[in-house]
This record gives structure tokens, C-alpha cells and sequence, in this order.
């Protein structure tokens, strides 16, 4: 089985958020960037796939030179090798387009993307790139089996799970649950020695328009401060509940 | 040139997100000059709908549709968008909608938009408000393309009534058997449980809890209220809790009413999850915890007295004011 992992370089969670040029561009300024997390569920599946079903890894970014050492830190984790579509991603669309042509191209049976990335939250690309390979898609996929060309997947659903099946080549939009926290893959000292000598190929993109363009951010508005509520006076807390905040 | 809004209903009754997101459609059509045309699938008594807007119902009936189905959806809705000749299709933001937005928007050859909460900035070119970076910032975004797909955001509208009397039509797609090539198998739901997705108001608990154990109380609480119940991320990869209830940057999204956390310190991930929240109560017995600087109202005590006292008082004023 060949499997693609898609991986989204974004801002640490602990990131503070700000913007440059007129608030039209992120401030990459001090800001750390990692494998997107739902993304790290899905290589830590694939890497299981990888050990126990001999499946080859593969990892992708579309994105500028800047992304290379999260993907560095993937082929650590443990992917064999890594592409990088050397252009800068500017929507889920052209981003998806990208994909498509490598997934296309390599005839990847299995491609895994996150549900969601935690910068643009999009929660398009895998989606697209199912609809544009005309592969199956699984979105919030929470467990995983392959058996030769047959899937086996469970979908969260709001308030509960789906179990599903589906046939190669398929596409899954992965999320926690995918794999147990506590089984997550961080590199280690051998692997990222190992990461050094492993391919990173870097492949120009092919013409694609985005769909839409972020033309200007913005921060939400400062919150006032919080009313501090006696424990021995609670009707109080129910009132203002009531009558102010109209909640309840 | 209608408005497309899809509708969602379950076990044939409307979601109140579906009524949102007609209100929504009503006021971009009337932006627009047009009418909204809403596809419902499956779904028993549509006049409701007229209530919020929506002049024209395409009702689709087939047991094929009974479960849904991300791919087999997305085709009813394209056919429906073509067939109204759609510029503009408003989706809400449920587990269901956002699988299938994606595929929608590549059959359509349309840009797709996420995560809206607001009417459009301008009309020409399409420009919405969206949230990004986890709700620390929201991002205005343009569409370039002739058919666009506005995903709403739960609760950043609100239901508005726009009273129409909608006419109904019967559509009837056709489905073809690729529609149906990922295959649902069954499906495990819990019935009468308040999901975190559809809930007014979710009640949530961290470490400051100490063990499983000690839920009883928070389940209480939300019982009174009609709530759901979420948790911390530590509390679900401890296993005290299941990883459905995790909320914030890495698990589920809240968009509730009123969230209460209980125990909480209020982590950076936790809080960009659950801010998009209207209302947020903390309780904690640290009045350094971060959680207080994110909340408009706030107790300051043992958890483990306030919430048995405080569910105690609900009771009666729910009593009172039934
Ligand atoms: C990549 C990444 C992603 C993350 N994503 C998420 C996420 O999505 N969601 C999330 O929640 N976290 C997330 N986290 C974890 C986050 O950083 C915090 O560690 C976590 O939110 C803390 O959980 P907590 O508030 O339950 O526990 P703690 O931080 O341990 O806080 C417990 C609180 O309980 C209070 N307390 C103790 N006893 C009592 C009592 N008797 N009565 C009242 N209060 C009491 C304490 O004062 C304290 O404030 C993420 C972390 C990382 C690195
Ligand atoms: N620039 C990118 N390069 C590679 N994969 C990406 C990129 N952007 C998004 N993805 C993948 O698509 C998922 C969802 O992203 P999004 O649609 O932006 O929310 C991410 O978790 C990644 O797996």
C-alpha cells in the first residue's frame, strides 16, 4: 500500500496571533511552526500501517522552502520520503489542486490529511482532493483498518460514530481519536539522524487560480473584564444569567 | 439566481441551525434581490421554514437518502443548485455539512468559504467575515468564482423571522450507484443525549475534578440546564471522560450559548476552542487561573461545594419559572 500524508505547517498552538502590512499577512515573526495536529494523528496511523501492513510513507507540503523542517521532522517521525510543492499556499483550493497532481501521479492508494488545519481551519482540502481524484472520503475519521483493497473506518458524527466501509484509493480527513494520544510518534535522536539522509524532493506546481483570497485579518475586540460572583451569593450568579446575559 | 440553503433535518425535524442558516439566506438574498429555495431531504413537515424566509422548498423524498451520505448528498444539493441556477449555496456547519462542502464545491466549481459569522462585507465582489488561526483572529475572504458556498457558523447569526408562505416542490435527483461507493454500515447514536454541537449550553469539566469519580455533579448540572456535557483535553487522554467530549484547538469546536467551566484553568488551546462561546461562567479555586481573564462571569471556590449549590438553586428557579 503507498500512503500520502498531507502536512500542514502552522503556528504552534501557543502562538499569539498577529498581523503584518496593513493586516493583510500573518506575522511569522517569533512564531513557532509544527506538523499540524490532526495531521500528526494521521502519520502516527500510517506509520503503524508502515510497521505492521510493510506500507511506504510519504509525506507532502505545499508550501515555500520555510516548510522544510516540518517536513524534516515527519521523515523523523518516520516517513520514508517527503515531497514539497514549491509554491505558496494561498487557498484550500489551489492547495488541493496541488495535491491531486502528485497523488495523481504517484498512484497513492491511501491519502491522509487532517479534518482541519489550526491556521486557515478550512476544513476543505481533504475534501477536495477526494472530489478532484475521484477517490472515496472519509471526513472525522476516528479508526482505520485496511485489508488489501477494502477500508474499514469509523466516522465521529455529532453525537456518536459511523462505521463505514470502502474500497481503495480513499482519502480520510483525520482527527484525535485515530490514533491514542499517549501512542503519538515524536522523533527521536535516530530518527533525526536518519531524516538527514532521507529524499525531500521539491516539485514545481502546476497552474491553478484560488478560488478565494484572505484579503485582510483581524482580532477579535478586547472583552471586558469578568464579574466576580460571591460563593455564598449564587442567586446572584443565576440572576445576572437571567436577566443579563438572557441564557438561561 | 435563488439563494440555496440546505436545510438539515433529523428523523425528519428541522435542526436550529438549519433555521439559521435560512435566516441567513433570507437576508443575502434580499442583498442579492432574490428568493431563497431551501433543499430539505427526508425531512416530514417543511412549513416551518417559511417562518424564517425561505420562499421555495425542494423536497427531496428517497429511503436510498435514509443515513447520510457525504457524497450522495453533495449530488442532490449540486443538482438543486443547478437547477435554481445558484450563485450562492449557504450550508451550516454541522458534522455532516462540513464533510460534504468540500465535495460540493468541486462539483460545483465553486470557492468555498468556512466558518462564516457574519453578512457579507460587500456583494461585488463576494467578501465574508470568517474566523481563522482557531478563533484568535478572523480573516475577510474573497470569493473569485461565479458560484460561492458560505459554510455559517453556529450561533453567529441567530434565527431571525422573515414570515413567507413557501411553495413546495418535489425534486427527485438521480442517484447513481458511485454516489453510494463509501458505504455506511450502521451507525451508533446516543438518543436523548444533548449533542456538543447542537447544545444551548455545555457544561464542561477540567483536572480540578480530580477523577471520574467525581462527574456525578457536572451531570447533574447539566441535566438541570439541558446541557451537554464536554471536558479539558487532559481529562479525555486520562481517560475520565470519552474523546467526543474533548473541546478546544485540538478537539471540538463550542459555540454555545452559555459554557460553564468547572476546574478549568483555561489553557490557551482550551480557550481558542470554546470562545466563539456567547456567554462563559468559570469556576475555580485559583483566582489566578487564565480562564478568568477570558470569562464574563466568574466564582472563585471549591468546585466541589459550588456546583452541588449552585444546581440546587437552578432547580428552583427552573421551578419557579417553568
Ligand atoms: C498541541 C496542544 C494542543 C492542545 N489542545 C487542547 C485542547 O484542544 N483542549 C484543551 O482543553 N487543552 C488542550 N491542550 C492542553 C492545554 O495546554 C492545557 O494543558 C489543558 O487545557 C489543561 O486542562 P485543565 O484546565 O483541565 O487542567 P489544569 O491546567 O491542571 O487546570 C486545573 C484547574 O482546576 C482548578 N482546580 C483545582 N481544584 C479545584 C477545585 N476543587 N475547585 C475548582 N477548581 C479547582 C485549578 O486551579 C486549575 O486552574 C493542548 C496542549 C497542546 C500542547
Ligand atoms: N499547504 C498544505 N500542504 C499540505 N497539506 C495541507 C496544506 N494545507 C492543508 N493541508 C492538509 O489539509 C488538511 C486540512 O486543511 P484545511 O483545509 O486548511 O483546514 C490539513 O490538516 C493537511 O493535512
Amino acid at each position: 500500500m503507498k500512503i500520502l500524508v498531507c502536512i500542514s505547517h502552522v503556528p504552534d498552538t501557543t502562538s499569539k496571533i498577529n498581523f503584518t502590512d496593513n493586516d493583510t499577512k500573518f506575522d511569522t515573526n517569533g512564531v513557532q511552526f509544527v506538523i499540524n495536529p490532526n495531521d500528526e494523528f494521521g502519520l502516527t496511523r500510517a506509520m503503524w500501517f508502515k510497521e505492521k501492513q510493510g506500507a511506504s510513507v510519504d509525506v507532502i507540503n505545499v508550501g515555500g522552502p520555510e516548510t522544510e523542517p516540518t517536513l524534516r521532522k515527519a521523515l523523523a517521525i518516520g516517513a520514508d520520503s517527503a515531497i514539497r510543492v514549491n509554491t505558496p499556499a494561498t487557498d484550500g483550493f489551489q492547495v488541493a489542486k496541488q495535491l491531486a497532481k502528485v497523488a495523481a501521479d504517484g498512484g497513492y492508494d491511501l491519502i491522509i490529511a487532517g479534518r482541519e488545519s489550526i491556521d486557515y481551519n478550512g476544513g476543505m482540502v481533504p475534501g477536495m482532493l477526494a472530489a478532484l481524484l475521484n477517490a472515496n472520503f472519509v471526513n472525522t475519521c476516528i479508526s482505520l483498518e485496511v485489508e488489501g483493497n477494502e477500508a474499514k473506518a469509523i466516522r465521529e458524527i455529532d453525537g456518536g460514530k459511523e462505521n463505514i466501509t470502502a474500497s481503495l484509493p480513499l482519502v480520510i480527513g483525520a482527527q484525535k481519536g485515530l490514533v491514542e494520544e499517549k501512542d503519538l510518534r515524536i522523533p527521536n535522536m535516530r530518527g533525526i539522524m536518519q531524516a538527514r539522509q532521507k529524499p525531500l524532493n521539491v516539485l514545481e506546481p502546476v497552474d491553478v487560480d484560488a478560488q478565494t483570497a484572505a484579503e485582510k485579518f483581524e482580532k477579535p475586540a478586547p472583552r471586558g473584564n469578568v464579574k466576580l460572583i460571591d460563593p455564598d451569593n449564587l442567586d446572584e450568579l443565576i440572576n445576572l444569567l437571567h436577566n443579563e446575559a438572557k441564557v438561561i | 439566481m435563488s439563494v440555496l440553503v440546505y436545510t438539515e433535518s433529523e428523523e425528519g425535524k428541522f435542526k436550529k441551525a438549519s433555521l439559521e442558516v435560512a435566516s441567513y439566506a433570507k437576508e443575502i438574498a434580499q442583498m442579492l434581490s432574490t428568493t431563497v429555495t431551501a433543499v430539505t431531504i427526508n425531512a416530514q413537515e417543511s412549513s416551518e421554514l417559511g417562518t424564517y424566509g425561505v420562499d421555495k422548498i425542494l423536497k427531496v423524498t428517497n429511503d436510498k437518502l435514509k443515513n447520510f451520505n457525504a457524497e450522495a448528498y453533495a449530488d442532490v444539493l449540486k443538482q438543486a443548485a443547478e437547477k435554481e441556477g445558484a450563485k450562492v449555496v449557504i450550508l451550516s456547519q454541522s458534522a455532516n455539512s462540513k464533510y460534504l462542502a468540500p465535495l460540493l464545491a468541486v462539483h460545483l466549481n465553486a470557492g468555498y468559504a468556512s466558518n462564516v459569522v457574519a453578512l457579507p462585507e460587500s456583494t461585488s465582489p463576494l467578501t465574508v467575515k470568517r474566523t481563522a488561526f482557531t478563533n484568535k483572529a478572523f480573516s475577510f475572504t474573497k470569493f473569485n468564482t461565479d458560484v460561492k458556498i458560505i459554510g455559517l457558523s453556529k450561533n453567529a447569526f441567530g434565527l431571525k423571522e422573515h414570515q413567507t408562505t413557501a411553495t413546495t416542490e418535489d425534486f427527485s435527483p438521480s442517484l447513481t450507484a458511485e454516489d453510494f461507493s463509501v458505504n455506511v454500515t450502521s451507525v451508533d447514536k446516543a438518543r436523548d443525549k444533548v449533542t456538543i454541537a447542537d447544545a444551548e449550553i455545555v457544561v464542561s469539566g477540567g483536572r480540578g475534578l480530580k477523577g471520574p469519580e467525581n462527574w456525578q455533579m457536572l451531570e447533574d448540572l447539566a441535566d438541570t440546564l439541558g446541557a451537554a456535557t464536554a471536558c479539558s483535553k487532559p481529562v479525555s487522554d486520562l481517560g475520565w471522560r470519552p474523546h467526543s467530549e474533548h473541546v478546544g484547538q485540538t478537539g471540538k469546536p463550542v459555540a454555545s450559548n452559555l459554557y460553564i467551566a468547572i476546574g478549568i484553568s483555561g489553557a490557551i488551546q482550551h480557550l481558542a476552542g470554546i470562545n466563539a462561546s456567547k456567554t462563559k461562567v468559570v469556576i475555580n479555586n485559583d483566582p489566578e487561573a487564565p480562564f478568568f481573564k477570558a470569562a464574563d462571569y466568574g466564582v472563585v471556590g471549591d468546585a466541589f461545594e459550588i456546583v452541588p449549590k449552585l444546581n440546587e438553586k437552578l432547580k428552583e428557579f427552573k421551578a419557579k419559572n417553568a
